[in-house]
């Protein structure tokens, strides 16, 4: 039962109904009479025919099976799986924004042109930058969308520049952007702390230059300190600077990206703004640029004259539109509600709790685990199984025993430079206590690797299903039913 | 750690095994073991020219996405087509069934660049310890 490896289809019975329909008060009619022969079906579709218990009970069981923010501690690095309030929830659910439609006239919703308006403002302050555009949909979205946008404006300029910067720490997002665009990826090695080797950057610049892309704090959890060299450095051989928004839950309120010398940068409004996350999300990846860049942004723009909201679609230098309508405006309105409930003092000190917690951890964990960093990290921090390699226990097989305690396992093998990588970012809104206990956990898998390794190679052991041959499913993957 | 002596090795972790004018190339024990179970290998066109530092194939395992970088110049004239059915035998034979590509050298002293094994063996000990 716990298993529940059944498909829908599988329990299905014959003259099973989950619903009894009322009887129909309107007239029955032939259905080759409403619809043309063509288009109708030789044979009745094979729906499952199940009762409503069975229904019931086959989707909670398959709801059991799935693990989110709000079953347990999810300490994903370089994900932010924060608690989403479910404030949002009820808010996205007024009629005033659930059931407007996109193409109604603009005049019939200006409230929803206000929320993206004022979310765009928010974003704007938050970044330090001039504007934003809600319409890119993930944080690789408004990757694209920025480089579009520099493309665009290099291009005004009549410069051809074709090389994208992108350190060997940076997320995998950042060179498939650039290739996407267009554009060519010049790869850079980092310092082993995952700073940028100042000599390497100087070396490769020049007036082919587009941009640097560049996550600060770096996926290794640092703040890169010399940005401000960093971004003299590109900006004197004309290009633009751009950032990766993954990490914006460490420096709310406390640093922007605009004053550290970026022209663009994305958020993730799935990471720092508590919409949902996992599976799809949907997600938002908004994008801030500098005033220079502003011709370049997508169309349509929010407008406001003082008096009315509107949406203008006469900008000729616009890279034109990047997604239907507006984005994922649901979406916008959670992280809207979650801006406003917070308010500047709480956005600020989510970051700090964001550090410290995260620093809480590394303090705890460098006991038993190696730190390659010795030193305060921001909102994650990075340990490895070096200690734990002499008893044959890889990283893997930590995460996977983590399953077993009832954890999500962190991001492992990210960042690549980091050998046997385990990338910890518990989020702002886990209490001590939680901490303590996944403390514990790592500690006491930590002391089974050295006494009882054949617990840990063999984990997980309370999973509905126990270790996957990752293997296999990537070389000889399986991908329909009833093969 | 198996680091056959007869064999060359780049610091980014390919083997060379030299055949007169030409080298059969692919990754050695330690880049496989550190990549895990491969799953995937792009593999290059026959007849392209690539210079020693070029990414000229992908290895792609259940961990990571890893560019191969040619260890000399020349030209690729046979690539391991087996691979593309089973990528496992970088893991279970990387000097042997495992071999990425023939390239027919440029320059044939460029071979003497790369590290013998004893070198190579040094390398990776320092890479241990820091």
């Amino acid at each position: 039962m716990k298993n529940c490896k059944s498909l829908i289809f599988e329990i299905s019975k014959p003259g099973r109904l989950a619903l009894d329909l009322p009887p129909c008060d309107v007239p029955d009619c032939a259905i080759d009479s409403l619809i043309p022969s063509q288009f109708l079906r030789n044979s009745p579709a094979e729906l499952p025919e199940v009762s409503q218990l069975d229904l019931m009970r086959h989707y909670t069981k398959l709801s059991n099976r799935n693990f989110g923010v709000d079953s347990g501690f999810y300490p994903l690095g370089s994900c932010t799986m924060k608690y989403n309030p479910k404030v949002n929830e009820d808010i996205a659910q007024y009629a005033g924004f659930a059931e407007i439609h996109p193409l109604q006239d603009a005049k019939t919703v200006q409230g929803a042109l206000e929320l993206l308006y004022n979310t765009e403002q928010y974003l704007t302050e938050i970044a330090g930058m001039d504007a934003v555009t809600m319409q890119p949909v993930a944080g690789s979205h408004g990757e694209l969308t920025g480089l579009k946008i520099i493309r665009a404006y290099h291009r005004a300029k009549g410069e051809a520049r074709t090389k994208v910067i992108v350190p060997d720490s940076a997320h995998g997002t950042n060179p498939a952007s650039a290739t996407v665009c267009g554009l060519e990826t010049v790869e850079i090695k980092s310092n082993e702390d995952g700073s940028i080797n100042l000599d390497i950057l100087r070396g490769v610049v020049g007036e082919d230059t587009a941009a640097l892309m560049l996550t600060n704090p770096s996926t290794l959890g640092l703040f890169e300190n010399q940005i401000e060299e960093i971004a003299k450095i590109v900006h004197d051989a004309g290009g633009l600077l751009y950032y990766d928004g993954a990490n914006t839950n460490a420096i709310m309120g406390i640093v922007r990206p605009g004053d550290m010398g970026f022209d663009v940068v994305h958020f993730n409004l799935h990471k720092t703004f508590s919409t949902p996350h996992g599976g799809g999300g949907p997600g938002a990846g908004p994008i801030g640029v500098k005033k220079e860049l502003i011709p370049f942004l997508p169309i349509p723009v929010v407008t406001f004259d003082g008096n009315q909201f509107g949406l203008d679609e006469n900008r000729p230098q616009s890279i034109g539109k990047i997604h239907s309508f507006y984005g994922n405006f649901g979406i916008i309105v959670r992280a809207y509600a979650y801006i406003r409930s917070m308010g500047p003092d709480g956005l600020r000190q989510v970051s700090e709790d964001a550090v410290l917690n995260a620093n809480y951890c590394l303090s705890q964990l460098k006991e038993v685990y190696y730190a390659p960093f010795d030193r305060f990290c921001m909102h994650e921090c990075v340990v490895t199984a070096k200690k734990q390699k002499p008893y044959g226990i890889k990283t893997l097989d930590i995460a996977k025993r983590l399953l077993d305690y009832g954890y999500h396992p962190p991001t492992i093998y990210f960042p690549m430079i980091v050998e046997e990588a385990m990338m910890i970012e518990p989020t702002e809104t886990e209490s001590k206590e939680t901490l303590d206990q996944f403390i514990d956990a790592m500690k006491a898998i930590a002391q089974e690797a050295t006494m009882n390794p054949e617990i840990i190679l063999n984990a997980p052991q309370h999973m509905a299903v126990r270790r996957l041959d990752e293997t296999a499913a990537a070389r000889k993957p399986i991908v329909k039913w009833k093969v | 750690m198996n680091i056959p002596k007869e064999l060359r090795y780049s610091k980014n972790h390919e083997w060379v095994r030299v055949e007169g004018e030409k080298v059969i190339v692919g990754i050695d024990d330690y880049a496989q073991s550190q990549l895990g179970d491969v799953v995937f290998v792009e593999l290059p066109e026959i007849g392209s020219i690539v210079t020693c530092g070029d990414s000229f194939s992908v290895v792609e395992s259940v961990k990571a996405v890893s560019d191969i970088y040619a260890p000399v110049s020349g030209e690729i004239i046979e690539v391991n087509e087996v691979l593309g059915d089973t990528p496992e035998c970088i893991n279970e034979d990387p000097y042997g069934q495992g071999w990425i590509v023939v390239i027919q050298l440029k320059d044939a002293s460029e071979v003497n660049n790369l590290m013998d094994s004893a070198a190579y063996q040094t390398m990776l000990e320092e890479g241990e310890n820091s």
